[in-house]
């Protein structure tokens, strides 16, 4: 039998470009805010998960929070840091050893697309040196080939970028903090066809930091919880189309998103149609399209008819990337799935401001994914 | 004609194969796995034709590990030459990943037929591609 986890304590360091502070500074910053809105002090917190793909390690992050003797575990886990970190802290308190946990995601990246190493990959050197170990044309050859099958427009995905934009308007967090309109998206450099430059989100800097308590602690401290419904990490099945691939089976296989979204649906007990506001990896605007439909949200195709009425905006059916997303708030790696994970707390806790979905917001969704093929997603509940 | 980008790439055949492998399943993967994975493995010629399965434009210069023009000493994005990408689905083999030459962005449609090429890539090396099937190879396949 597990105990219940809450979130009680959630903090952000503006994500964007902040050149004063390393990307570690930025994730003490982000512990210190969860830690006063929690009402805690640094020494409460008994363990530690965290990591970032590019800023270091986040156990030197004692030096300045305060050397308590914890146990602080590092995590390195690539675009799923932040999700693998949230898991850990949650099952050290589902486990019943902890009562209270840290989960931290941090990073810092120069500017441009990521450059990664074939041999990492597990890849010839002829793949990278002949300009294919690039993300951007995964994601490009992913909606391509989607868009044929299934009817999806180029002006859709515009307005996809268009909605993240003007949601990071009114989203204090947010890196891009101006409205940009359909035709500038659609009319800017081709990127990789069919996305243009305001379809891709950028490289960035930001830090999040969570607070997890068994529901004993929530109870002692009179703390504002959001519960813990499900955490799903998932790898690849044989046979996916991933980031970073010179071939693919002819087999169609299965989908990391897939799997993480059922597993946590059912560990939940609840469906899609239950989920009030949901925050999917959008890495670019057709990522945000094939999402709503392997996470269940809508089938294959619809994503016309539904960006086309509104249906995914603040006040829709169904909220999505109600931050900007990565579109407007940047992809620091080890902190992007943790932001939106800090997003749907906010949104439960009805403290959104400007962007706060209306109505009753009780259940949260998150969907984080990344090379080499992995989907972490968590389902948070309002009580 | 420049040295290959890979020795093992393709064949050395007159009409050149793009080189995967066979695994004891049956399956045939591209590329050819090296060091331990290639155990059980056995090198598969790969069909010369195929059909587009999804495609791309690269508009912009590739950081490193890219050698492509526009990366060599004194080179800058202005040498850089945009070029087309895309999946390849080579009929009950594997889908591999190529540069797609000798036709525009515009040409591009699922299914298009597609035939193995050999072609230049920087001062040194060949890499290579695929390109929109010819008549003549189109009536021996």
């Amino acid at each position: 039998m597990s105990e219940n986890v809450y979130i009680i304590g959630a903090g952000i360091h503006p994500f964007g470009r902040t050149d004063s502070r390393s990307g570690r500074e930025q994730g003490v910053y982000a512990v210190r805010e969860a830690l006063t809105d929690a009402g805690l002090e640094w020494p409460d917190i008994e363990c530690a998960y965290g990591g970032s793909a590019a800023a270091g390690n986040a156990d030197i992050m004692v030096n300045e929070l305060g050397l308590t003797s914890l146990p602080f575990t590092n995590v390195a886990n690539g675009c799923a840091t932040g999700g693998s970190a949230l898991a850990a802290s949650q099952q050290a308190i589902a486990s019943g050893m902890y009562d209270l946990a840290l989960a931290v995601g941090f990073d810092k990246h120069p500017r441009g697309a990521f450059n990664a190493k074939p041999a990492d990959y597990g890849l010839p050197e002829w793949y990278g040196q002949t300009g294919m170990m690039l993300t951007t044309q995964f994601f490009a050859l992913k909606i391509q080939r989607y868009m044929q099958l299934h009817g999806i427009s180029r002006t859709t995905l515009g307005k996809v970028a268009e909605k993240a934009f003007r949601n990071g308007t009114i989203t204090p967090h947010a890196w891009r903090r101006s409205p940009v309109d359909l035709d500038t998206i659609m009319n800017a450099p081709m990127i990789n066809d069919p996305l243009t430059k305001y379809m891709f989100c950028s490289p960035a800097e930001g830090a999040v930091a969570l607070i997890l308590a068994s529901e004993k602690k929530m109870k002692e401290l009179g703390a504002d919880g959001v519960k813990i419904r499900a955490v799903a990490v998932k790898t690849r099945p044989p046979n996916s189309f991933e980031v970073f691939q010179a071939g693919i089976s002819i087999e169609e296989g299965g989908k990391p998103t897939v799997l993480a979204s059922k597993a946590a649906f059912e560990k939940a007990g609840i469906g899609p149609e239950d989920i009030s506001v949901a925050q999917l990896q959008d890495t670019e605007s057709g990522a945000e399209i094939m999402h709503m439909a392997e996470n269940g949200f809508c089938k294959d195709g619809d994503q016309e008819e539904w960006l086309a009425n509104g249906w995914t905006e603040i006040g829709g059916r169904l909220p999505v990337n109600t931050d900007g997303g990565c579109l407007a708030c940047g992809e620091p790696i080890g902190a992007s799935g943790l932001r939106q994970v800090y997003e749907n707390v906010t949104q439960l806790r009805g403290r959104a401001g400007e962007r706060q979905v209306p109505g009753k917001v009780r259940f949260g969704y998150s969907h984080v994914y990344g090379a080499p093929g992995l989907s972490g997603v968590a389902i948070l509940e309002r009580e | 004609m420049g040295e290959k980008i890979d020795p093992n790439l393709w064949s050395d055949d007159p009409l050149p194969h793009l080189m995967g492998g066979r695994l004891p399943s049956g399956q045939v993967v591209f590329p050819m796995p090296v060091g331990d994975a290639a155990q059980g493995v056995e090198p598969y010629k790969l069909s010369r034709r195929g059909k587009l399965w999804s495609w791309t434009s690269q508009g912009f210069l590739p950081k490193e590990p890219y050698e492509g023009p526009g990366s060599g000493p004194g080179e800058g994005p202005p040498d850089f030459q945009p070029f087309l990408l895309g999946y390849v689905e080579l009929p009950g083999e594997v889908i591999v990943e190529s540069r797609i030459v000798d036709c525009r962005l515009e040409d591009l449609y699922l299914g298009l037929d597609l035939e193995f090429c050999i072609v230049p890539f920087n001062a040194r090396f060949d890499t290579f591609a695929f390109r929109p099937a010819s008549q003549a190879e189109s009536q021996v396949a």
